[in-house]
């Protein structure tokens, strides 16, 4: 990056934006990998060395970049070819030999398809509302692809939050401008007062996306009303739901997202102060956050006196050490003050009494990066997407027993049962999906019954489930649901602070009776016990963990009680999980004695000579399944 | 002056009142465990909770953390207030059976069955007395270490802080080691300490420790608790028909 003094004007930010924009689509190819803490983990870094050695052994002048998570789990790593004039196309599963071979071949002007998933034909942005063809309408190169704009996967995606995830290079402030950023904060500086700020978001219906919805215009005219003259906002980054990772996403994809809507909320509720709690799990989010603040300040993005405003504010963050239950605000801000992350009552809220005493205003990661798209295109333009009483959309992580697994971002009002079938590509092989769990621990089951509710925080709530912050897994017959209901209470009671009686000794409890009863040692009686032990910790618990804590439990009673019913009065386990309800078996018509079972028991539990049928000895068998999976015939079976 | 109301009684209170304090003021019992006058609210053991309308209809609040603040609509014993306090004392005597305090409450709210098994702890982490230790003592010689299930009661590195003169303040206030139950019944936790004497009612026992109230091993009995009565002795509230059949 050029050294380059303070911006000021709205010119300084466009030349900040042509600068971006010479590196976002340059004249020369461009390979981006994408290299978000998902990519990495399915082998994006070696990808992204291999690309950079090709590029400089050939002695071209591309660029190769990072990029964040574009949402394509189930295709990672994902390496993306640039080439002016012929758009944009995304490469799946690229290996570093595959990367090799796409830069040799695109260098030599004989584009390699294979492995090409998809071509992007133009860049639609949210913040600007224009839409930049890559090319003049053809696919040029890459004939036969499929737009993204096409695949099922991405149709029905409305992406305001993700905007520019995967798009941009997360370390390129430049970038970032090309895209219309922080053209927000110049606008709310220059051209709105404090209070039309908070009309807009008001105006826009955004509730808090941490899970609770509460209505984010609401809660910042509670702070800017507070009394006091030092005011807090703070980005709650803490996310910590099993298998749901959208906040780290948009942390690693688009950290200025985030600095510019908390920035802008600042200036609407009075606040100079700002706090990241992200998680220490997370330490290439808290790398990206580190650049972007560091390159904001330099050109005075934040700061003092940004855009000749006179409006200052600074942020710094804080690293949680991991507690699940510091995401919620009163155990966040204990963390945040340097005291063991436990939550307190509630009133005085936040908003009264925060960060060290003074009005404070939380919201999650999601929330701030929906700011600034509001503050340029207005609250009227946001509330246009959703339902009546939900608007804009929500990011979900969507995994489970389904073919396409991703980061996805859907308008409100979007019915489960097209995610689950559009987007998700329906069930797998030979399964039928019968529920998702949405909202992580928090939330609830929902069954395939329900799949026509809309996701809005007042149907998923009236369903027994909440909004929460986005996890959605996808269940199907190979899940018990009591072990389900069973593994979250375990998450929970691990995760409960311990300080109010009723949710540390109620989760201990509740995952205790969940055991016996898939070991099949509970009874019917339990069954009622469990749902007053449910009402109990969810009425009396201090917290927001405590309250919802029972909702995996209450929610699969509710749908599937004949699971349990068949657990506690058959002593049988309907999808053949709980082990110690099944009995596996090999069919002696179907054995072809291959003695690929025998090879993979851990416990000598299979018997029987090759090419004679096989049996196995249950006194050994530990259920593992691991004979299950290499059987060809199929002929080890579950009882 | 926040003027509020606690079951439908008008009530005008200080600021800074906390609404326990209002509904004890107007004599309305609310049991706590984590509750002790002189020491900062902490809101951990849940039985002070209070039905708090609001608009969007109710829900339940401890009451030794709520400040008293003006038009609050407030109910101490509302069906729903009294459910979870019965069902939390279930789950308190299933902690810790052995607890007088808590088989007092349990008596007092008509707790006759326990539905789990006994888990013999030792603490109900109420934080009385490391609140106490460091409000009271300003020893803060204990406090607590550890998450969720592991969480307890600790001394600095489990070795005694330096901090620590002894004084005892944490175990006069501890509701769990301060009056031991001896007298629980196998089958159902709760105390039934009188059972266990004979004659079986304390009525007959002027040195004995326990006293519950109401006395569980007297309801037990109903109305075969003359049964109960050993031959040959004569008691305080035996009546004279009694007297007369001595041999």
């Amino acid at each position: 990056m050029s050294e380059r003094g303070r911006l000021r004007t709205a010119k300084d930010l466009d030349g900040l934006a042509a600068e971006g924009l010479r590196t976002l689509y340059p004249a020369q190819p461009k390979v981006l990998v994408g290299a978000a803490s998902c990519g990495r983990a399915a082998g994006a870094a070696g990808v992204l060395g291999a690309a950079q050695e090709e590029v400089a052994r050939l002695g071209l002048a591309w660029r190769v970049a990072e990029t964040g998570c574009i949402g394509w789990c189930s295709q990672e790593p994902l390496l993306d070819l640039w080439m002016p004039g012929h758009g944009r196309v995304s490469y799946g599963r690229v290996k570093p030999a595959d990367a090799r071979r796409i830069i040799r071949a695109a260098a030599s002007g004989k584009p390699d398809l294979r492995q090409a998933l998809a071509w992007m034909a133009g860049d639609e942005n949210p913040c600007t509302a224009v839409h930049t063809p890559y090319t003049r309408g053809s696919n040029g190169w890459f004939i036969g692809l499929p737009e993204y704009a096409e695949l099922p996967m991405f149709a029905r995606q409305a992406r305001i939050v993700l905007r520019n995830s995967g798009i941009i290079d997360p370390t390129s402030l430049e970038e970032y401008a090309a895209r219309g950023g922080y053209r927000a904060l110049l606008r709310a500086l220059t051209e709105l007062q404090p209070e039309d700020v908070l009309r807009e978001v008001t105006l826009s219906g955004l509730r808090g996306r941490g899970g609770a919805g509460f209505p984010t215009g609401e809660k910042w005219r509670r702070v800017r009303e507070a009394a006091g003259n030092t005011k807090y906002v703070i980005c709650n980054a803490d996310e910590g739901d099993p298998g749901a990772y959208m906040d780290r996403a948009v942390l690693e994809g688009d950290p200025h997202s985030v600095l510019e809507g908390m920035a802008i909320g600042a200036y609407g509720m009075g606040a100079r102060e700002g706090v990241i709690y992200v998680r220490a799990e997370y330490p290439l989010a808290v790398e990206r956050l580190r650049t972007a603040i560091e390159q904001a300040e330099r050109v005075g993005l934040l700061g003092d006196d940004i855009f000749g405003s006179g409006f200052s504010f600074r942020v710094r963050i804080v690293r949680g050490a991991g507690a699940f239950v510091c995401g919620e605000e009163t155990a966040l801000i204990a963390s945040v003050e340097g005291h063991v992350g436990e939550p307190r009552p509630r009133p005085p809220y936040p908003a009264q009494q925060g960060l060290w005493g003074q009005p404070t205003c939380i919201n999650n990661v999601e929330t701030w990066a929906n700011v600034p798209v509001i503050i340029l295109r207005g609250g009227a333009w946001y509330a246009s997407v959703g339902t009546e009483r939900s608007k804009g959309t929500k990011v979900f992580s969507l995994v489970g027993n389904v073919r396409n697994t991703g980061l996805i971002e859907v308008p409100m009002g979007i019915t489960l049962g097209e995610i689950v079938e559009q987007i998700g590509g329906g069930a797998r092989e030979g399964r039928t999906i019968k529920a998702v769990q949405i909202g992580g621990p928090s939330g609830g089951c929902i069954p395939a019954e329900q799949f026509h509710l809309p996701v809005d925080y007042e149907s998923l709530v009236q369903a027994g489930s909440i909004m929460g912050s986005g996890g959605l897994v996808v269940l199907d017959t190979g899940n018990c649901m009591v072990d389900v209901a069973r593994y979250f209470l375990e998450f929970l009671e691990e995760e409960s602070c311990g300080k109010c009686f009723p949710c540390r000794v109620g989760t201990q409890r509740l995952r205790e009776m969940l055991s016996r009863i898939c070991a099949g040692q509970g009874t019917e009686a339990d069954l009622a016990l469990l749902e007053d032990l449910c009402w109990v910790v969810r009425e009396t618990s201090l917290c927001g963990l405590g309250q919802t804590a029972p909702n995996p439990v209450l929610t699969t009673l509710r749908y599937f009680r004949h699971e349990y019913l068949a657990h506690v009065r058959e002593h049988r386990c309907p999808a053949k999980v709980c082990r110690e309800l099944i009995t596996y078996f090999i069919e002696p018509t179907l054995c072809d004695g291959c003695h690929a079972c025998v090879q993979v028991c851990a416990t000598e539990a299979i018997l029987g000579e090759k090419k004679a049928v096989h049996r196995i000895d249950n006194s050994k068998c530990i259920r593992c399944g691991a004979c299950l999976e290499v059987c060809q015939p199929k002929a080890v079976q579950v009882i | 002056m926040p003027r509020l109301y606690i079951n439908n009684l008008s009530v005008e209170v200080e600021r800074g009142t906390t609404v326990l304090e209002a509904a004890r003021w107007l004599g309305f019992p609310v049991p706590t465990l984590c509750h002790a006058d002189g020491l900062a609210p902490y809101g951990a053991c849940r039985l002070c909770v209070v039905e708090v309308q609001n608009a969007r209809g109710s829900k339940l609040l401890s009451a030794c953390t709520l400040p008293a603040e003006d038009g609050l609509v407030v109910f101490t014993h509302s069906e729903r207030v009294e459910r979870a306090r019965k069902l939390l004392l279930e789950l308190y005597v299933a902690t810790c059976p052995q607890s007088k305090t808590i088989q007092d409450l349990a008596s007092r709210y008509g707790i006759r069955q326990v539905r789990l098994a006994p888990a013999w702890e030792d603490c109900i982490q109420c934080g009385l007395c490391v609140r106490m230790c460091e409000q009271q003592m300003m020893a803060g010689a204990i406090g607590f270490a550890y998450r969720g299930p592991k969480r307890r009661v600790a001394r600095p590195f489990d070795k005694t802080s330096e901090r620590c003169r002894q004084c005892g303040a944490c175990l006069y206030i501890c509701p769990v080691c301060e009056l031991r139950c001896h007298g629980r019944q196998a089958e159902t936790t709760l105390c039934s300490g009188c059972l266990n004497f004979a004659p079986a009612c304390l009525d007959f026992h002027d040195h004995a420790m326990c006293y519950l109230d109401p006395c569980l091993a007297c309801e037990l009995a109903g109305p075969h608790r003359q049964d109960l009565l050993l031959p040959g002795r004569i008691g305080r509230a035996s009546s004279g028909k009694d007297k007369g059949e001595l041999p």
